[in-house]
């Protein structure tokens, strides 16, 4: 008959209407300043700096080599590496800028980072009223605490924090066998005299947390991972190993 | 005849002395095109020239339809497209091949999984990267919940269309929304997943994320069910849809249309099925066909196509085998595939989406090329228009499910 289809089309929307007063799960709006859904772990909209122990600038764990500024598909990093008096690099950011009303938060930046230097933020309230002012973000404005990158992503950090750990406790054992051996070879002070430049910047400008983090995570990376992925740890260990498999190399290197 | 209402409209003077309304109704398969030419034969009524957009909210984005009328009846249809143009193709061939993924994404940006997966598919037979197993079983599962996606918004537009406002999208969108929340889980991105790699996936599910994926799948149906109560047997929709647009399996495989809108003309051609792509060969699913190859037949194509992507999602969800999800000499930078060339294409939510990649050894392909569905659907949009209403030629425009993104690019 005629108009049947009509008819039960209504009744879906009047058990609708009518559900909506009785089913709470039916109520799916959120009341947005007051309330605010969770976001998930894996949420990502700009990337930031990371930096470890106290000081911002000084414990940056990026080291200005460019690659997410070559790497950035709408190029909106932008870098100039800080060099000492005499000229040489210093391995800190002089400047590291993100235009963020270029950046397309595909992620890129973070995947390429061979220093686990640059992540992705959560922060969603940014709007500005100027289109010039905080949209053009600065070394300053970009880096923020390892504590914070632990806070949202959790299991992401643990993972990176492992590695980390590992890669410096290695470090320090090979440093230290490099220093015992230059002792034992010969005078007394200084165990390689071209490396302080380059290396000594990290372990001094966070050796009260790295002294305190390193027993902790280092003493737990495989409970610290499993409990991400219970099932699959080999798998998930050479997958996401692989891409950052230059990470446990370069830093001690 | 020789002071036409035509030549005054278009400033032509060739057209003037001809037989003026056969030089308008120039497709010979234009449904009604005689009853057109016979109402303008006995009144000789003036033509008129509607621009619909480029801002118009049947248009779905920018888009342009120059429509000659002759009453409420088109006799000539001109869909003007660009204004959405960004040099997609020549950016792919200035960035590496790794950073055109997330471009990709924005090309058709209600399925920017299976945009990720035919740009990889590319990629990947240019390089020969092999695939690990579970990512591949991954890319189906997200192809087919971007197929869910890209046919609930459709199904919940073409109502939007057809003057149904507001009530169908917004029980479509409730369950995009739970789509997108899971993409979001995944990727990080509700739109913009950028998830796709050369050789596998950037991250793996989780064993939570493939439970709410199997809920969804599963809780799927009863959507779909309700929605067809909602609207399936309409007589409202019935009558705007049915014989409304008609497209001949003649036109439509002569024009190169692919998707849902070809197999509601009744042909019978899924690239999941005709090329096996990744492991589509291993699940067991139908491919809904369409007999009259009108509106009604495009949306109800698309309709039972979810329910064959729910039973692919089951049987995905079932075989998904552990393992890595990245192949372990896979590139992440300094990319750069031997000389070749390649051409990867998927079966699109839209239609066959493909790329065709030149590389000359470089970190750059040395041309980019994007085959878009949409865009190629659209260009018969004139010949289903000829003879219906202007209000037909919204209901027409929306069921080819058209994205200006990609169309546009």
């Amino acid at each position: 008959m005629l108009g049947i289809g009509l008819l039960k089309g209504l009744g879906v929307t009047a058990k609708n209407l009518v559900g909506s007063f009785h089913d709470p799960a039916r109520l799916v709006t959120t009341e947005y300043p007051e309330q605010r859904t969770k976001l998930p772990e894996n949420y990502r909209n700009f990337p930031f700096l990371v930096y470890d122990g106290t000081a911002a600038i000084d414990g940056l764990r990026c080291v200005a080599c460019k690659i997410c500024e070559v790497e950035c598909p709408p190029q909106c990093i932008y870098i100039i590496p800080d060099r000492d008096e005499k000229g040489r690099p210093t391995k800190k950011p002089k400047v590291f800028d993100i235009d963020i009303s270029v950046c397309m938060s595909c992620q890129i930046c973070v995947e390429v980072c061979p220093f686990d230097a640059i992540k992705m933020d959560q922060q969603y309230e940014i709007a500005e009223a100027d289109r010039f002012d905080r949209l053009l973000l600065k070394r300053e404005a970009l880096a923020k605490p390892n504590s914070y990158y632990q806070e949202i992503h959790p299991a992401e950090a643990a993972q990176v924090d492992a590695m980390l750990a590992e890669a410096r406790r290695k470090a320090d054992a090979k440093a230290k066998a490099a220093a015992e051996a230059a002792a034992a070879k010969a005078a007394t002070a200084k165990p390689g005299a071209a490396n302080p430049p380059t290396r000594p910047p990290a372990p001094s400008g966070s050796t009260p947390a790295t002294a305190a983090m390193k027993p902790a995570t280092a003493a737990m990376p495989e409970p610290a991972v499993p409990p991400v992925q219970p099932t699959q740890t080999p798998a998930e260990n050479s997958a996401t190993g692989n891409p950052v498999a230059p990470k446990t190399g370069t830093p001690g290197a | 005849m020789t002071n036409s209402p035509i030549v005054a409209l278009h400033g032509t003077p060739a057209v003037a002395g001809g037989n003026a309304p056969s030089e308008i109704c120039h497709s010979p398969l234009a449904p009604g095109g005689a009853h057109v030419r016979s109402v303008r034969d006995e009144f000789h009524g003036d033509l008129l020239e509607v621009s619909m957009g480029p801002h118009h909210p049947s248009t779905h984005g920018v888009f342009r339809m120059i429509a000659t009328l002759d009453g409420e009846t088109i006799v000539k249809l001109k869909p003007v497209f660009g204004y959405l143009h960004r040099n997609h193709e020549k950016i792919g061939e200035n960035t590496t091949y790794l950073g055109s993924m997330p471009y990709t994404d924005r090309l058709d940006y209600l399925c920017s999984m299976t945009n990720n997966w035919a740009y990889a598919l590319a990629v990947e037979k240019l390089a020969g990267q092999p695939v690990p197993e579970r990512t591949e079983y991954l890319r189906v599962i997200l192809a087919e919940l971007t197929r869910l996606l890209n046919h609930t918004c459709l199904a919940g537009f073409l109502l939007q269309d057809t003057g149904a406002s507001g009530t169908p999208l917004m029980y479509a969108f409730r369950e995009r929304e739970k789509i997108l929340d899971l993409f979001e889980a995944l990727s990080g991105s509700r739109m913009m997943c950028n998830y796709q790699r050369f050789g596998g996936c950037r991250v793996d599910a989780s064993p939570e994320w493939l439970e709410a994926a199997k809920r969804l799948a599963d809780g799927y149906n009863e959507f779909l069910d309700e929605y067809e109560a909602l609207i399936t047997g309409n007589e409202i929709l019935m009558a705007r849809t049915q014989g409304v647009g008609v497209m001949p399996r003649q036109l439509a495989v002569s024009a190169g249309i692919t998707g849902p809108m070809l197999r509601a003309a009744g042909v019978d051609y899924d690239i999941r099925k005709v090329d096996g792509y990744g492991v589509y060969p291993r699940f067991n699913f139908r491919v809904p066909l369409g007999d009259h190859g009108d509106t009604y037949d495009r949306y109800m194509i698309r309709v039972l196509e979810m329910r064959e992507s729910i039973e692919i999602l089951r049987q995905a969800f079932a075989q998904l085998p552990s393992g890595p999800i990245m192949d372990p000499k896979a590139k992440i930078r300094g990319f750069k595939p031997k000389p070749g060339e390649a051409y990867g294409r998927i079966e699109g939510p839209k239609g066959e989406i493909g790329f065709y990649l030149i590389s000359d050894g470089g970190a750059n392909p040395y041309r980019y090329r994007v085959r878009p569905p949409s865009f190629i659907n659209l260009t018969v949009l004139e010949d289903m228009c000829l003879g219906h209403s202007i209000a037909d030629a919204v209901i027409i425009l929306g069921s080819i499910d058209i994205v200006l993104g990609e169309v546009d690019r």
